[in-house]
């Protein structure tokens, strides 16, 4: 358990020396903040901009402030539209109510659109399990099932794949021929996925948001597969965290322009669905059933928490990731769980109360890239902040405390900061060459200089100076 | 970039004398004294009187960023006692003076008396290179050097206390210094304080990828307000004995040619 709670460390060391990872990451990284900062900028006055983040972030705030209101409006109008509320405590009763739902319609196949609340319920596994085949439908979802492997990227689950290597994934599970056309390999997926679609008796779907007062879900996507999965199969479920609900069906207006802009760089995506219930009589098409299920699974104990509730306004957009110089460096994968970059170094812990990710709160430099692209302003390093006590009691290791002891007693007065001061100058003597330490093995000065010098400690202190004639102002 | 002139500040001396004090850091009082010394150099050329609170340590952050908030809550409480007065507070670090000006509100939390402390603090608090374009109104503070300078923002100066032409403009003043931008000046250098040793494999990648833009401009030197990234700039420069240079501003500014 330790070692999955501190699991940072390691897995990012390994992904910087991926020098293929390293490659892609450049590359894609760079092109979503671009397309971003174009998007923002080419349309909006930075004021402009801002006022719509402010709105937005207070929509969010005021909903999560009365929950327990909204989701009983949920409830009330998704039934009224005929179809079914379900609430989920944690991953394990979401999952029992899928596999229920699945069981009662005799459900063989299930086609799911992207949703990554399936992911935290580790859903394919679990189905699968039950002789229930699961298909995803994003492409980059399809591909890392393929795989075998989790989402890189909250909104690109497989940037880290290059065309070569989804044509040797094609080649293995399709039985196709070796391209690396892009054309050429959407084809081919679309091409086994058309059959899926036509046979699936069931679609699993997520949930952008979740409109109150309507009991809509809306679904953002750009490959069409979001509308076959919640309209071609008997039965729809839509997987929900529960704090994707907002109020009222004209806010969904500024959330589509905000997220888009913040995840792609799209104006619009190239479908929007909005989904009322199932097939009424008067439809041609849809499905027989449609169940919504709204999952806690550890939300509950951000939303109790008065500072880490915010965390709870994100609408996944991904644009703190790509901003992360860290998450630039380390990919998706390093972090361990389902939400990566700075937004999944807050909720992987206090979702998981700290049995995961433990260490993720440090995994950041501060430097605040992260709040400023934020649609919804979450204000991250403050939140990383308000984490990392509880983060340095369950990673901090022994030198890091004991240093943190002897700091404050050293900084405690003048006169102990200077006893400390002339005891490591003592002490660096056999390490310092020309004013640097190259290499020491002392805890934390070991890792500094693996690939950096370190400067010695001053043979005379700015306050030494100044009391020795710097304070007298010379001419 | 357009030479700036002095503004008002320096043309019309005041009838009193500019007082500040300075908080020097404890980065700068054990491992850069010169960056200290420069900064006074520069604001007694611009004739501030300026004192040194001698019984000054650190403002708290490493404990505080660390997660040791009883710690960081002791020191930052010392701080508050030895800053206190009226006298401005100049702190030639934008990550410190972010600390004070941002991050003691959080530390505080709660506790009304300090906090109305923190604020009176707070209003006189200014990072070196925003007490010089915001306080005096200089752009143009009398210094010489040879050669292109490249500026790369700190962090919690650019985002947390909004500084980014301010210090371009005092660059580009500096008598025989070419400003030459790279890319991504924004972003971070690695550094992160305890984050450098946590993960010191990221932290250097990130650095290799800063230094990278730097050497691409073939400036002399780099120079940014913290002397955190100086430090983790330079530590990389010197192991691979590159010809560039990381500076703190207060040296450039300090510099009488060379």
């Amino acid at each position: 358990m330790a070692a999955k709670a501190a699991a940072f460390k390691r897995s990012s060391a390994v992904a910087v020396r991926n020098p293929k990872l390293q490659q892609t990451l450049h590359h894609v990284v760079r092109h979503f903040t671009e397309a971003r900062d174009a998007a923002v900028a080419s349309e909006f006055p930075p004021e402009t901009w801002e006022q719509m983040r402010e709105r937005a972030s207070s929509i969010k705030l005021q909903t999560l402030l009365n929950l327990d209101f909204y989701l009983d409006m949920v409830d009330r109008n998704v039934r009224r539209n005929g179809g079914h509320v379900h609430f989920a405590a944690d991953a394990a009763e979401a999952n029992r109510i899928v596999l229920d739902i699945a069981k009662r319609n005799a459900v063989k196949r299930v086609i799911k659109s992207k949703s990554m609340v399936s992911e935290e319920m580790r859903l394919n596994p679990t189905l699968e399990a039950e002789g229930i085949v699961p298909v995803e439908t994003d492409l980059g979802e399809y591909i890392i099932q393929l795989a075998k492997e989790t989402p890189f990227h909250i909104i690109a689950p497989a940037m880290h794949k290059t065309r070569q290597d989804v044509s040797r994934l094609f080649q293995d599970w399709l039985r196709s021929a070796p391209t690396d056309d892009i054309k050429t390999l959407c084809a081919i997926a679309r091409n086994a996925l058309r059959q899926q679609f036509a046979t699936a008796d069931m679609g699993v779907s997520g949930a952008n948001f979740v409109v109150a007062e309507t009991g809509t879900v809306v679904l953002v996507t750009n490959e069409g597969n979001g509308r076959m999965t919640t309209s071609v199969p008997r039965v729809h479920v839509a997987l929900a965290g529960m704090e994707r609900v907002i109020p009222a069906i004209e806010d969904v207006a500024l959330f589509l322009r905000l997220l888009p802009r913040s995840a792609t760089g799209q104006r619009i995506t190239s479908y929007n669905s909005f989904i009322s219930g199932p097939r009424r009589a008067s439809d041609e098409d849809g499905p027989e059933e449609f169940h919504l299920v709204l999952v806690d699974n550890g939300r509950l104990n951000l939303l109790k928490d008065e500072r880490l509730r915010e965390a709870l306004k994100c609408i996944r957009c991904g644009a703190c990731l790509n901003v992360c110089p860290v998450y630039q460096k380390t990919g998706g994968h390093a972090y361990g769980w389902v939400y990566p970059g700075p937004i999944g170094a807050i909720v992987t812990p206090a979702m998981n109360g700290f049995a995961r990710g433990a260490d993720l709160p440090f995994a950041s430099t501060l430097c605040g890239a992260c709040k400023d692209v934020c649609p919804v302003k979450i204000d991250i390093p403050k939140l990383l902040l308000d984490l990392r006590p509880e983060a340095a009691r369950r990673t901090g290791t022994w030198a890091e405390r004991l240093l943190m002891r002897r700091w404050v007693d050293m900084m405690r007065a003048r006169e102990s900061l200077e006893r400390s001061s002339r005891l490591a100058r003592l002490m660096q003597r056999p390490l310092s060459r020309e004013g640097v330490i190259r290499r020491s093995r002392l805890p934390l000065l070991a890792a500094w200089t693996q690939a950096r010098d370190f400067p010695a400690v001053a043979e005379k202190s700015f306050a030494r100076r100044w009391r020795d004639g710097l304070s007298r102002a010379e001419p | 970039m357009a030479r700036h002139r002095p503004r008002s500040g320096r043309s019309q001396p005041s009838p009193r004398r500019v007082k500040a004090a300075l908080c020097v850091t404890c980065l700068i009082d054990q491992f850069f004294p010169h960056v200290g010394e420069a900064a006074v150099k520069v604001l007694r050329r611009l004739d501030v009187d300026v004192s040194f609170p001698e019984q000054q340590t650190c403002c708290g952050q490493i404990a505080f960023n660390g997660g040791y908030r009883a710690e960081a809550t002791a020191v930052a409480r010392r701080f508050l006692d030895i800053f206190a007065g009226d006298d401005y507070v100049v702190v030639p670090s934008g990550s410190c003076a972010s600390m004070i000006k941002v991050f003691y509100a959080e530390l505080f939390q709660g506790d009304e008396a300090t906090l109305e402390r923190v604020r009176q603090l707070v209003a006189r608090t200014y990072e070196f290179t925003e007490f010089l374009t915001e306080v005096l109104e200089v752009d143009d503070v009398g210094a010489k050097f040879s050669g292109s300078v490249t500026y790369h923002d700190g962090c919690h100066a650019l985002r947390e206390l909004r500084i980014k032409q301010g210090p371009r403009a005092l660059v580009a003043a500096v008598e025989g210094a070419e400003l030459r931008e790279m890319e991504a000046s924004e972003a971070c250098c690695g550094f992160g304080g305890l984050f450098s040793v946590k993960f010191p494999e990221v932290s250097g990648a990130i650095l290799d990828e800063k230094l990278r833009h730097v050497e691409a401009t073939g400036a002399r030197a780099v120079v940014t307000t913290d002397c955190g990234c100086v430090m983790h700039m330079a530590g990389a420069m010197r192991r691979r004995a590159l010809d560039t240079r990381a500076l703190h501003i207060a040296e450039l500014l300090a510099g009488e040619g060379g």
